[in-house]
């Protein structure tokens, strides 16, 4: 199974740099709410890579 | 006119033959859960189909018996007529697994298709063995044929199931923060909070102890884990939607045991119906492997 990183979404934007869009939020609430936003907009699914971030991958 | 025809000698046979033909092919035709084939068109063109089937196999031995030999190469005019009856299902099953929210998969189709030709052929079988008979024994012979056929032809109807080669039994669903797990076998990792509470509410989980190395292959094939997702999904339901990637029923592989771990997120939960329909999955014939029959790796498996 492929996966493609659609976005990445982060509370700690120190640790984040490349080539998906990022997402900086403020609190862990807000990223949590960003990411149920992009998961239903971009059909894709909502991983989560370390406690302060979480990317939306499209499988397949 | 009636009288005429009556004295011709095969028409009798012909016609014993021809009625347990037909009366197979409805016997072996039946919709259940999966929902196939659908009535009444799919039945219609079923239930034609196995009317030509016993057709053909209540002519070949009269045609025989009358020295007109070319007419039985038109049996292999009718296995190639078949060939395509196997076509034509898997290309309606593939076009209708491309909208289902839980696909049945490659192997599932092949082997419903391989089933619906396989079928024709039972029933040119008992049209034959029926209309043989008569010939032989008067109409009582070709009736106690035809009856024997009929049975022969039902137990051959169902395949194995799940249940002859692996233990199925219930296992606790875990949301570890980010990760998911039945019993102690890894699914996933779901990251949003919102989709983690829907499958620590929803969610069901099964293990799968293959009994022997054989069915330590033969579970791990992805298409005999997609059956699986597919029979408890048309059975129970599916508590998912399109769109909704987080909510998407898995089994996942223990490598070092070979068990299977099963999540599910059914419409009803139901943990007793749930371990009754992974019981009674089929076990797909493309799927079926046999290691043990080789001699070289016996011992190491």
């Amino acid at each position: 199974m492929t996966g493609t990183i659609l976005a990445v979404i982060t509370v700690n934007r120190e640790r984040i740099a490349g080539g998906a869009p990022i997402f900086i939020e403020p609190t862990h609430e807000k990223m949590q709410q960003t990411a149920f936003t992009l998961e239903k907009i971009l059909d894709a699914m909502v991983h989560e890579v370390s406690a302060d971030t979480l990317i939306v991958v499209r499988h397949k | 006119m009636l009288k005429e025809l009556f004295a011709n000698e095969f028409v009798v046979p012909l016609t014993i033959g021809f009625v347990f033909g037909i009366m197979c092919r409805i016997h072996l035709l039946r919709t259940d859960y999966r929902q196939y084939p659908t009535y009444p068109h799919g039945k219609i063109i079923h239930v034609s189909l196995g009317v030509i089937a016993s057709a053909l196999g209540a002519l070949a031995v009269p045609a025989l018996l009358k020295e007109n030999y070319t007419a039985v190469t038109f049996l292999t005019v009718a296995a190639q007529q078949f060939r395509d009856v196997r076509n034509m299902e898997r290309t309606t099953l593939t076009e209708i697994d491309k909208q289902e929210l839980v696909p049945r998969g490659g192997p599932y189709i092949e082997g419903i298709a391989m089933v619906f030709e396989g079928r024709n052929y039972m029933v040119i079988f008992t049209s034959l063995i029926a209309t043989t008979a008569t010939i032989l024994f008067n109409w009582w012979g070709g009736m106690i044929a035809g009856v024997i056929a009929l049975v022969i032809a039902r137990k051959l109807r169902s395949g194995k199931t799940l249940s002859l080669i692996a233990d199925t039994s219930p296992a606790e669903v875990r949301v570890d923060g980010k990760d998911l797990y039945v019993g102690d076998i890894y699914i996933m990792n779901v990251g949003l909070e919102d989709a983690q509470n829907i499958i620590r509410e929803h969610g069901i989980g099964f293990i799968l102890t293959p009994k022997d190395a054989n069915a330590k292959v033969t579970i791990a094939h992805p298409g005999q884990r997609q059956a699986i997702l597919h029979d408890v999904a048309t059975q129970l339901g599916i508590y998912t939607d399109t769109g909704e990637p987080s909510l998407t029923p898995l089994v996942k592989r223990d490598l070092q045991s070979g068990r299977l771990g099963v999540f599910l997120l059914p419409q009803e939960k139901d943990v007793e119906r749930g371990k009754a329909i992974i019981d009674s999955v089929p076990i797909l014939e493309s799927v079926f492997r046999m290691p043990q029959k080789t001699k070289l790796v016996k011992k190491e498996l």
